[in-house]
C-alpha cells in the first residue's frame, strides 16, 4: 500500500513537470503582452513595468474587433449549417431505404480521402468566377457541408430505434418534422460534439481563409494576427502580437474550462466512432 | 429544453443572417449611391503597409477629395510579404484596385502579367515624363513606355548611433569614410555575452534589407564592375574583382563578425532599439527612427573603398500605376489622382512626412534640402546613384539571400557559392528575356 | 400493438411505402448532395485536369509532372514532409500513451491533468506558433536564456538549418500530444479489467501485462491515431508559415530546410500563380494520403479477420 502511494507521488511529480512545459508558452504569451517594446530588445523575464499600451493600441488602431466578429460570425454560420445538413444527410442515409443509398454513402466517404489542401486551388478559381473572393460566403462555402460530420451523424442515427420513427409516422407527423422533432433530440450528445469540433476547426482555420481573404476588414482572427505579425511595420511588434494572441486564445480556454466535459467527451466520441 | 434549444439556434441563425446582410448591404449602398449622385466616382488605391506612407496617403486623400468632391479614394494596405501575392490574386480574380503602388523592381513582372496600362498620353507624354523627373526613373521604361510614376526617390546612407560611438571611444562626429574604417569602428562596438550571444552589434550587416543593393550597386562598382550590361541581359560580375568584392562583403559578417542579419529580427529594429551602431538604410526610415530612437544619431554618406575613391549609391523608388481595364470615369479620376500625387506640392509634403527625396528634377538644386544635416547625405548620394534594372526583384533577392545563407549557415565555400549565385542570377534574366 | 399496425400498413401498401421513402430521401438529399458534389468531387476532378494542363493556353500535357520530377525543391519538400511525419507521429503517440497510462495510475486530480495537457490542442495554431517563435529567438528568446542558466551554449533554433525542422516538429508535438492522450485514455477505459485480474492471478508482471494485454488491445486506437497523425503531418502548413515566414523571407526557410509539400504548393499557386504546376504538387499529396488510407483499410481488415 505504501509503495503504491510513493509511486503515486512520483507520477504526480512527473506530470506536474509536464504541466509546466505545456502551460509555459501560455504564461509567456500573457507576460509578453504586458511588456513594452524595449523589453524585447534583450532578454527579460518580467515586464519592466506592466504596460497596457499594446492592448490600447490593438483596440484603437487595428481592426482587431472586426476580425473577432468575423471569426464569430463565420464560425457560427458554418457550425449551424454543418449541424443541419450533416445531420439531415446522415439521417436520410441511416433511416431510409432507397435505391442508390449505398453508392451515395460510399461517394461521401471517399471524399474523406481528399485533402483540403488539394481543393483550395479549384475553390479559389471557382470563387473568383463567382465573385466570392474576399466575401463571407467565399470564406464559408467549402465548410458548409462536410463528410466526416455526415459519417458521424449516420453512425449515431443508426442507433435510433425504427419504432420511434414509425410511431411518429402513425401520429401523422410529416417526414421533415420526424427528423427535426424525433430524430435530432435522440442524438444530442453527438450534435454538441460535432458542433464544438466544427466551431473549433473554423475558429482556428488558416489555409483557406488566408487565400480567399484580401482586404483587412474581412480577415478572421488567425489571418489577422498572422498578417499583422509579418506586416512590414519596422520589425516585429511582439507585444502587439502577443496581446492579440492572448485575446484570441483566452476566450477559447475559458469556453474549454466551462464545457470541458462535453468537449473531451465529444472529441473522444468522434475519435472512437471514426 | 428542446424548444429553447431550437429557439436559440434560430436566434443565432437570424443574427448571423442579419450580420451577413448588413455587410453585403453596406457594399451595395455605397455603389448605388455612386450611381445616384451621377458623377460620384470611387477609385481604390493599394499600397503596402509602411506606417509613414499609409498615414501620409490618408492625409493626401483628404486633401484631394476636398479639391475633387466628386471623387472618393479608398486606400488599402497589405503587408509587404503578402503584397505581390494579394495583387496577383486580386488581378486574377478581377477584383484589383484602380491604382497600384509598387516597387520599381517589380514593374517588369507586373507589365508581363498585364496588370498595368501605360500612362495615358494626355496625363504626361514620354518626353514630358523624362523632363519632369530625375533621370533615375528611366529604369522603369519598358519597351519605350512608362507604366508608372513615382512621388519620390530614395538613396542610401549610413545611419549611426552617436552615443554608442562615444561609449566605444570613437569620435561621434567622424563617422567611417571607408569600408575598412567601418569594419574597425563596428568591431569596437560589437558586444557578446559569455555564451557568445550577440548583445550589441557594430554594423547591422544584412542581405534582405538594403545590404543586397549596397553590394550590387556600391561595392561592385567600387571594385570596378558594372553589375549588369546596359540592356540588362547579362550579369557582369563573374570576374576576380567581382569575387573579391563579394568576399570582402561576406567577410564583414563571416570573419569580422560585426553583426548578425537576424539580430532583433532586422537591421532597422536593431538600430531603433539602440543595439546597432551603424546601419545602411534609406531616407524613408528617418521618420520611424526619429520617433523610436532614444539616443543621438547622425547620417552620413556611404563609405568608399579608399579615401577619394569612387562614390556610388543605389537609387530606388516606389511608383504608381493605373491597373489594366480601368476606363471611363474611373480612368479620368485615376489620372487626376496620379497627377495630384506627382505634383511638386505633394512631393514637398512627402519629403517632410515620409522622408523620401522629391522625384521631380526641379528639386535637384533645392539648397534647403541638400544642406539639411539629415537629408543632405541622401541628396548627395542621389547624384551617384544607380537604380538596378531588375527583371524580377523578388526572385533575384531570394536567390541572393539563399545563396548567402549557404555560406553563413552551411559553411559552404565562398568561391563555389559565388559561381552558383552568378549562374542563378543569369538564369533569372535569361528566363525573363526569353519569354519577352 | 403499434408494430402490428405498421406491419399491416406495410402489407397494404408495400409499393407505395417504398416509393414514398425514396421520394422523401431524395427530396432531403438532392440539394445538399449537389452542393456537396460541387465543393468536393468537382474540384477534385478539376484539380486533376489542371495538373495536366499547360500554364498558358489549353491542351493536354504532362510537362508539369516532368518538371516536378526534376524539381530539386519539390523533392526537398517531399523529404521534409516525410521527416515531419517520422518525427512527430511516433513521439506524440508515445507521449500521449505515457500520459494516459500515468493519469490512469493516479487517484486524484485526473481531470486537472487531462484538461491541462489537452489545452494546446484547442488553441489557435497561428497564435501559439508566434509565441514559440518569440521563445525561439536566438538572442532575446526565453529558450536561450534558459540554456544560459544551465550553461548550455545558445542555439540558433529556427535560423539554423539543422535545427529548424526539429523546432517546428516540437511545436507540432506539443500541440497534438494531448489529443493522443485523450484517445488513449478512452482506449484504456475499453480494456476489460478482468483481463488484468486474471493475468495477476497467473503471476504476470506489470511489464508483461502491458505488452501482452494493454498494447494488443489498444491496437485499433493506435491505428486510428497513427493514421490521423500521419495525414495531419502530411498536411503541415500553418506552423511553417507562421514560424518561418516574414521580414522579407519566404516560408520554409532557412535554405528550404523546413518547407513542406503544402507550403511548396501554396507558394507555387498563390505567389507565382502557376496553378497548374501547383495542382500537380497537390496531386502528389493526394496520392500520399490515399496510400496511407489504403494501408489503414488493410490493417483494419486484417484485424477483423483475426
Amino acid at each position: 500500500m505504501k509503495k503504491n502511494k510513493d509511486s503515486e507521488w512520483f507520477i504526480h511529480a512527473v506530470l506536474l513537470a509536464g504541466v509546466v512545459v505545456v502551460v509555459f508558452p501560455f504564461i509567456w504569451m500573457i507576460l509578453s503582452s504586458f511588456k513594452s517594446l524595449p523589453d524585447f530588445y534583450s532578454f527579460s523575464f518580467w515586464p519592466h513595468k506592466f504596460d497596457f499600451s499594446a492592448y490600447k493600441f490593438i483596440f484603437k488602431e487595428t481592426n482587431f474587433l472586426q476580425w473577432y466578429l468575423n471569426s464569430i460570425i463565420i464560425g457560427a454560420i458554418v457550425t449551424l449549417s454543418c449541424l443541419v445538413f450533416n445531420s439531415l444527410i446522415g439521417y436520410t442515409l441511416a433511416k431510409y431505404k432507397f435505391p442508390g443509398r449505398k453508392a451515395i454513402f460510399i461517394l461521401i466517404l471517399s471524399t474523406l480521402m481528399i485533402p483540403t489542401e488539394m481543393l483550395v486551388i479549384p475553390w479559389y478559381m471557382m470563387g473568383a468566377k463567382m465573385n466570392l473572393i474576399d466575401t463571407y460566403l467565399g470564406i464559408m462555402f467549402p465548410g458548409l457541408i462536410e463528410a466526416f460530420g455526415i459519417f458521424l451523424m449516420r453512425q449515431f442515427m443508426l442507433g435510433i430505434p425504427d419504432d420511434l420513427l414509425d410511431a411518429a409516422r402513425i401520429d401523422g407527423m410529416n417526414e421533415f418534422k420526424i427528423w427535426w422533432r424525433v430524430a435530432l433530440p435522440q442524438v444530442k450528445p453527438a450534435l454538441s460534439a460535432l458542433g464544438i469540433i466544427t466551431f473549433l476547426g473554423n475558429w482556428n482555420a488558416y489555409l483557406w481563409p488566408v487565400i480567399v481573404i484580401s482586404t483587412e476588414n474581412m480577415r478572421t482572427l488567425p489571418v489577422g494576427i498572422s498578417l499583422y505579425a509579418t506586416g512590414d511595420a519596422g520589425g516585429i511588434q511582439w507585444n502587439m502580437i502577443m496581446g492579440m494572441s492572448t485575446l484570441a486564445v483566452i476566450p477559447m480556454i475559458i469556453i474549454f474550462l466551462i464545457f470541458q466535459k462535453q468537449i473531451v467527451e465529444g472529441i473522444t466520441l468522434t475519435g472512437v466512432k471514426g | 429544453m428542446k424548444k429553447t434549444c431550437i429557439k436559440l439556434l434560430l436566434v443565432i441563425m437570424a443574427f448571423s443572417l442579419v450580420a451577413l446582410a448588413g455587410c453585403s448591404n453596406s457594399d451595395n449602398s455605397s455603389s448605388s449611391n455612386g450611381s445616384k449622385s451621377k458623377k460620384q466616382v470611387t477609385i481604390t488605391y493599394w499600397q503596402y503597409t509602411f506606417p509613414a506612407k499609409v498615414s501620409e496617403i490618408k492625409n493626401l486623400i483628404q486633401k484631394f477629395e476636398a479639391e475633387n468632391p466628386n471623387i472618393t479614394v479608398v486606400a488599402q494596405d497589405f503587408p509587404y510579404d503578402q503584397y505581390n501575392q494579394k495583387v496577383a490574386a486580386a488581378m486574377h480574380a478581377g477584383k484589383g484596385p484602380d491604382i497600384l503602388n509598387l516597387y520599381y523592381g517589380w514593374l517588369p513582372q507586373y507589365v508581363k502579367q498585364n496588370y498595368l496600362q501605360p500612362i495615358p498620353k494626355d496625363l504626361l507624354t514620354t518626353s514630358e515624363i523624362e523632363s519632369y523627373f530625375v533621370p533615375m526613373i528611366k529604369a522603369s521604361k519598358i519597351n519605350g513606355k512608362y507604366y508608372t510614376l513615382p512621388i519620390a526617390v530614395r538613396s542610401l546612407a549610413l545611419f549611426y548611433n552617436k552615443d554608442m560611438f562615444k561609449k566605444a571611444g570613437l569620435d561621434p562626429n567622424s563617422p567611417p569614410k571607408t569600408w575598412n574604417e567601418l569594419i574597425q569602428d563596428a568591431k569596437k562596438m560589437t558586444k557578446r555575452d559569455a555564451n557568445g550571444k550577440l548583445q550589441q552589434e557594430g554594423f547591422a550587416w544584412d542581405v534582405n534589407g538594403q545590404g543586397y543593393h549596397a553590394f550590387e550597386e556600391v561595392l561592385l562598382r567600387q571594385w570596378g564592375i558594372e553589375p549588369f550590361s546596359k540592356d540588362g541581359k547579362k550579369v557582369q560580375w563573374n570576374t576576380s574583382h567581382g569575387l573579391n568584392a563579394f568576399t570582402y562583403w561576406i567577410n564583414m559578417e563571416k570573419k569580422e563578425k560585426v553583426g548578425e542579419p537576424n539580430f532583433l529580427t532586422d537591421y532597422n529594429t536593431a538600430f531603433k532599439a539602440g543595439k546597432a551602431g551603424i546601419i545602411i538604410d534609406g531616407s524613408f526610415d528617418i521618420a520611424a527612427i526619429r520617433d523610436a530612437a532614444k539616443f543621438n544619431w547622425g547620417v552620413t554618406t556611404l563609405p568608399v573603398r579608399e579615401v577619394g575613391g569612387l562614390e556610388s549609391n543605389f537609387g530606388s523608388y516606389w511608383t504608381n500605376g493605373i491597373a489594366k481595364g480601368v476606363t471611363g470615369e474611373k480612368l479620368a479620376a485615376s489620372d487626376k489622382f496620379i497627377k495630384f500625387l506627382i505634383s511638386a506640392e505633394t512631393q514637398k509634403e512627402w519629403l517632410k512626412n515620409v522622408g523620401e527625396i522629391p522625384a521631380a528634377v526641379s528639386f535637384a538644386n533645392d539648397k534647403t534640402i541638400s544642406n539639411d544635416p539629415i537629408y543632405g547625405p541622401f541628396v548627395q548620394g542621389l547624384k551617384n546613384s544607380h537604380a538596378t534594372f531588375f527583371v524580377d526583384e523578388a526572385k533575384e533577392r531570394d536567390s541572393m539571400s539563399s545563396q548567402i545563407d549557404k555560406i553563413l549557415l552551411n559553411n559552404e565555400s565562398i568561391d563555389k557559392t559565388f559561381n552558383s549565385l552568378i549562374k542563378e542570377q543569369q538564369q533569372i534574366r535569361d528566363d525573363y528575356f526569353q519569354n519577352n | 400493438m403499434i408494430k402490428s399496425t405498421i406491419e399491416k400498413s406495410r402489407k397494404i401498401h408495400p409499393l407505395k411505402l417504398k416509393t414514398k421513402q425514396t421520394l422523401v430521401a431524395y427530396s432531403f438529399l438532392t440539394i445538399p448532395l449537389l452542393f456537396f458534389l460541387c465543393i468536393r468531387i468537382f474540384p477534385t476532378l478539376y484539380s486533376f485536369s489542371m495538373s495536366f494542363s499547360p500554364q498558358y493556353g489549353v491542351g493536354f500535357t504532362v510537362e508539369n509532372y516532368q518538371k516536378l520530377f526534376k524539381d530539386h525543391f519539390f523533392w526537398q519538400a517531399v523529404w521534409n514532409t516525410l521527416k515531419y511525419v517520422i518525427i512527430t507521429v511516433p513521439i506524440q503517440m508515445a507521449l500521449g500513451l505515457l500520459l494516459a497510462l500515468a493519469i490512469k495510475r493516479i487517484q486524484h486530480f485526473r481531470w486537472f491533468y487531462r484538461m491541462i495537457y489537452f489545452l494546446p490542442y484547442i488553441t489557435s495554431i497561428v497564435a501559439v506558433s508566434w509565441v514559440w517563435r518569440l521563445m525561439f529567438d536566438p538572442n532575446t528568446g526565453f529558450l536561450n536564456a534558459f540554456f544560459g542558466i544551465l550553461h548550455i551554449p545558445p542555439q540558433n533554433w529556427l535560423s539554423d538549418p539543422k535545427e529548424a525542422l526539429l523546432c517546428i516538429s516540437t511545436v507540432m508535438i506539443w500541440q497534438s500530444m494531448g489529443f493522443s492522450m485523450l484517445i488513449f485514455m478512452a482506449g484504456l477505459e475499453g480494456i476489460p479489467k478482468h483481463l488484468y485480474e486474471a493475468a495477476q492471478i497467473d503471476g504476470a508482471g506489470k511489464g508483461k501485462m502491458f505488452w501482452k494485454i494493454t498494447l494488443p488491445l489498444l491496437n485499433p486506437t493506435i491505428v486510428f491515431l497513427a493514421v490521423t497523425g500521419v495525414i495531419q503531418a502530411l498536411q503541415t502548413f500553418t506552423q511553417i508559415q507562421n514560424l518561418t515566414a516574414g521580414s522579407g523571407s519566404n516560408a520554409g526557410g532557412p535554405l528550404h530546410c523546413t518547407i513542406s509539400i503544402v507550403v511548396y504548393m501554396y507558394q507555387n499557386a498563390f505567389q507565382d500563380f502557376n496553378m497548374q504546376y501547383a495542382s500537380a504538387v497537390a496531386v502528389v499529396l493526394f496520392i500520399f494520403i490515399l496510400l496511407v488510407t489504403l494501408l489503414q483499410l488493410r490493417v483494419l481488415n486484417k484485424n477483423i479477420e483475426y
